[in-house]
């Protein structure tokens, strides 16, 4: 069968189904590393870690950017559930940017009162948007 | 019987009173399809949040976690949503009503207020109020919820509270707003729904299941609290309505009866000022 290799995927974010259709692979970064999952993978749950998704769909690839969250794999279906999500072209790159400038300014100023790992979340999230708004 | 200028005076009094509850009603009716179209696009997330979290407890009975084995202390941690303003009915009061009604002793509970009413009234009866949101009412956001709940878990993990627990108001549909009184950690989930999940396919975990568990925990709760203030506020604005719209009609009806009372003395008066006439023609 031609349409075999397709499975159901779906991303949610809580403030909306981000995306949801026919795909025949998913690429993405999960807390131990880059991982790229076809149809029929056995059931599992990973932990997402900030970074670009590609689904790869019939016609052409589909990238998006999320930035935590989990999955569930199922061998019909994945569930990403992403905290937050954005495609390309809603990434507004001159503020990520400015983001990017604003985080490393904290992370060198080795203030106390600075909560250093999320300033470190927010420089890697700038880094990701910029990248993704790069690629369109 | 008042005299006609008082009936007068205490008819236009309602009538703008009544102005005055209409356009409260048309605003929270607009903001109630706002916040209802959010609740519910919000909600697949926690239906499979929800699913997720019960079907990794389903098969992890064994795994001691401070998430999910009860704690020593007997403090208890309550995030309480209610509003910042008033004139919603009972709205603010049943939520209160299931914290003050719930057993919990008042000297062990620790209080998280979002919204400023709930805080007003543990404020006056001097219970501990550890910290106060009350911005995101207006318009929450998801790192609203994660501020609360990262605040509630820290004093979790440091064995200061032993359980946390959420009030907020269950948004059932328009006409039906539920108070509720939920127990967040240590995690519970129902009998029945660990069934369910037990009998699906066999899970496998990356990382390990308790360290996936020790992230996933925070993100479930931070997702219910999510999900509850995205309710708690369509609930605030579906029990103004309510409240505005009978306060409408109570006006309604009160005008009414007030022009009846008005109609009849002024009926009254003119008989008055004829038989006066009357009498001082016979007189003559």
């Amino acid at each position: 069968m031609a349409d075999d290799k397709y499975f159901d995927l779906e991303i949610i974010t809580p403030d909306r189904i981000f995306w949801t259709g026919k795909a025949s692979m998913l690429e993405l970064n999960t807390s131990e590393g880059q991982v790229g999952i076809y149809k029929r993978h056995i059931p599992m749950t990973m932990i997402l870690a900030p970074g670009i998704v590609t689904i790869h769909l019939e016609d052409g690839n589909k990238e998006a950017a999320v930035h935590a969250g989990f999955l569930e794999i199922l061998p019909e279906k994945i569930t990403v559930m992403a905290e937050i999500a954005e495609w390309p072209e809603e990434i507004d790159e001159n503020r990520a940017k400015e983001a990017e400038l604003r985080a490393a300014r904290r992370i060198q100023t080795h203030d106390p009162k600075i909560d250093l790992s999320r300033a470190e979340v927010a420089l890697r999230k700038s880094l990701i948007r910029q990248e993704l708004a790069k690629r369109r | 019987m008042a005299s006609m200028r008082d009936i007068k005076r205490r008819r236009n009094s309602i009538a703008s009173t009544q102005q005055i509850t209409k356009a409260m009603k048309l605003v929270s009716t607009v903001k109630l399809q706002k916040t209802k179209a959010r609740a519910e696009r919000s909600k697949p997330y926690f239906d499979k949040m929800y699913r997720t979290v019960a079907s990794m407890l389903a098969r992890s009975g064994t795994i001691s976690h401070p998430y999910l084995n009860p704690q020593p202390s007997a403090k208890k941690a309550v995030i309480l949503i209610t509003s910042n303003r008033g004139l919603a009915g009972g709205y603010n009061s049943n939520v209160i009503k299931t914290v003050t009604g719930s057993g919990l002793k008042a000297e062990d509970l620790v209080l998280f207020a979002v919204g400023n009413k709930g805080k007003e009234y543990f404020q006056r009866r001097n219970y501990r109020i550890e910290n106060e949101y009350h911005e995101a009412i207006e318009n929450p956001i998801f790192s609203d919820a994660k501020e609360i709940c990262d605040d509630v878990l820290r004093l979790y993990l440091s064995g200061e509270v032993g359980e946390i627990y959420l009030a907020y108001t269950y948004f059932k549909n328009t006409v039906v707003h539920e108070p509720q009184l939920l127990k967040l950690l240590p995690v519970e989930v129902p009998e029945e729904d660990i069934e369910s999940a037990r009998s699906n396919t066999l899970m496998n975990y990356e990382p390990r299941e308790e360290e996936a568990l020790e992230i996933i925990i925070p993100k479930y709760m931070t997702s219910i609290l999510y999900g509850a203030l995205v309710e708690a506020v369509a609930s605030e604005n579906g029990a103004r309505m309510q409240a505005m719209d009978s306060a409408t009609s109570n006006a309604e009806e009160m005008i009414g009866k007030l022009t009846l009372q008005y109609n009849r003395a002024r009926q009254g008066s003119i008989t008055q000022e004829l038989t006066e006439i009357i009498a001082g023609a016979n007189a003559v």
